[in-house]
């Protein structure tokens, strides 16, 4: 039941995805313009790390994608809960974990493929990345779109209004991107920032996308990368259906 | 006449900064089988929340009911199984059609595609739909949308429907229409119905039995005739007249209670 619920709530959030074409291309545009106009300036500088600067930056991008993109996905939501739809499916039998995962493997779906594309766009830049590598950031991403969405679909219901939701989520993301060290490695950062950016989750797992970039695998980087994803998924997931069970009160 | 729904001190209270606030105080009632239930009351008397309790879309935090069979507490999964319920702001998205909706609703009551494909037709012939199963729900008259909005909430032959103020917003017309609507469900398909509604003309034409709340709990019930013979005096009352002497006209004790400078 759970997977053909999840099944039916998937498809219909895809074809709504699929039906605004101009957004799913649209979200891929800022990281592009980083990687147009930022990456070009990285390459000379020593960023510390093994492999190129692009070995450094796209795997920033990446998540950048992820963090940004997936923190919004509550917007929908407030939406339908004023259309009363939300409602009109909670009446109903469907699965209460499958309306949120339906809607959560949607936008990893989206990410992911917003990923191909700026991998893509990479590869020309001058990206040079082992193909095990590459695989292993999107599943990344795809870890990454799951939990932060499923916290924005969870406060997505209880926010009142997208006034309120905006603010909100600018809060999380802004200081989440600067202290992961999306855009150029911690390492090259004092050490109390350093050690700040060690409380961010995100931070363990772009050093693990960068490790899987040049190949290492079995680093340490890539342990704690994958338990803080997997961890993160699902307490996001439990909290998320948790809403989606008693919203409401 | 067997109970369809039946209550017992069934309340919620919602913690809120200032201390907890008792929306529903403990509502006692019952619905008898193929009966119109008109539920009134005057705007923060419990109404909405007594209606979300009973559709599991509110947790009770006190009492009990049970809803054709169902425990509500304990057998929510049960409860909507056997439920419809139209929200007053409806349930669609606009950007979708009508065929992809009815459909898409046949599949969350876990038919199978084909079975739910047939369903919709069924629906949108029986809710005079035919002609609109392609068009977007947003682009349909409110009254369309309403016919919609209960053709959804009919696709799995629900023993009990609710509807939360269903003619609000719509013309003459279509609210003559769907009181025809509502009494033909009840007397083709023996179906209950619990309908809430500021409307009192709608109450007296439709209902079979009224239940007043205010201020959380039930405040009178009857027939629409024995409660204006009890209340407005005679069965020449209208029902805003014993709606007013039920919920009392005059200031309430808050109302009344020293302003603090």
């Amino acid at each position: 039941m759970l997977l053909h619920d999840t099944a039916l709530v998937y498809g219909r959030y895809l074809r709504q995805s699929l039906r605004s074409r101009f957004a799913l291309l649209f979200g891929v545009l800022t990281p592009l313009l980083y990687l147009l106009f930022y990456g070009p300036l990285l390459t000379d500088l020593p960023l510390g790390g093994q492999g190129s600067s692009w070995q450094v930056l796209v795997p920033g991008l990446l998540l950048q994608l992820g963090l940004f993109g997936a923190l919004f996905a509550g917007f929908t939501v407030i939406l339908e809960k004023g259309q009363g739809v939300v409602e009109r499916m909670r009446v109903t039998p469907v699965s209460r974990l499958a309306l949120l995962l339906g809607r959560v493997l949607r936008d990893a779906t989206v990410f992911v493929f917003q990923a191909v594309l700026l991998v893509l766009a990479a590869l020309v830049m001058g990206l040079r990345a082992p193909l095990a590598g590459v695989l292993i950031g999107f599943a990344f991403v795809a870890l990454l779109t799951v939990s932060l969405a499923s916290v924005s679909y969870a406060l997505g219901m209880k926010v009142r209004s997208p006034q309120e939701f905006g603010p909100l989520i600018n809060a999380v993301s802004m200081p989440s991107m600067l202290l992961s060290g999306l855009m150029l490695p911690m390492t090259l950062a004092p050490a109390w920032l350093d050690v700040l950016s060690h409380f961010v989750p995100f931070r363990y797992l772009v050093d693990a996308v960068r490790d899987a970039y040049v190949g290492d695998y079995t680093s340490a980087h890539m342990l704690y990368g994958v338990l803080v994803a997997v961890g993160f998924t699902a307490l996001a997931v439990t909290a998320g259906t948790r809403v989606f069970r008693t919203a409401g009160s | 006449m067997a109970a369809v729904i039946s209550t017992a001190g069934l309340a919620r209270t919602f913690p809120t900064r200032s201390g907890p606030v008792e929306a529903v105080r403990g509502i006692d009632l019952t619905v008898h089988e193929g009966e119109i239930l008109g539920f009134l009351g005057p705007n923060g008397a419990g109404k909405t929340t007594t209606l979300r309790m009973l559709t599991t879309l509110l947790e009770p935090t006190g009492g009990a009911a049970t809803v054709a069979g169902h425990d509500l507490v304990a057998d929510p999964a049960g409860v909507r199984r056997v439920i419809g319920y139209v929200a007053q702001s409806g349930g669609v998205d606009p950007q979708i059609t009508v065929r992809e909706e009815l459909v898409t609703q046949g599949r969350l009551y876990r038919l199978p595609r084909a079975r739910a494909v047939a369903r919709a037709a069924e629906l949108a012939a029986e809710l005079d739909l035919t002609g609109f199963l392609d068009r977007k729900t947003g682009a349909l008259s409110g009254g369309q949308r309403r016919r919609l909005d209960i053709a959804m909430a009919l696709t799995h032959r629900p023993t009990v429907l609710f509807l939360d103020e269903p003619t609000t917003g719509l013309d003459p017309g279509s609210r003559a229409d769907l009181w025809e609507l509502v009494r033909r469900l009840r007397d083709e398909h023996g179906t209950t119905v619990f309908l809430t509604t500021h409307y009192l003309d709608e109450a007296d034409a439709l209902a079979d039995r009224l239940v007043i709340v205010d201020r959380g709990t039930v405040a009178a019930e009857g027939t629409p005739g024995a409660l204006k013979l009890r209340y407005g005096g005679s069965l020449d009352a209208t029902l805003q007249d014993t709606f007013l002497a039920v919920t009392g006209r005059g200031p309430s004790p808050a109302d009344t209670a020293p302003v603090a400078v």
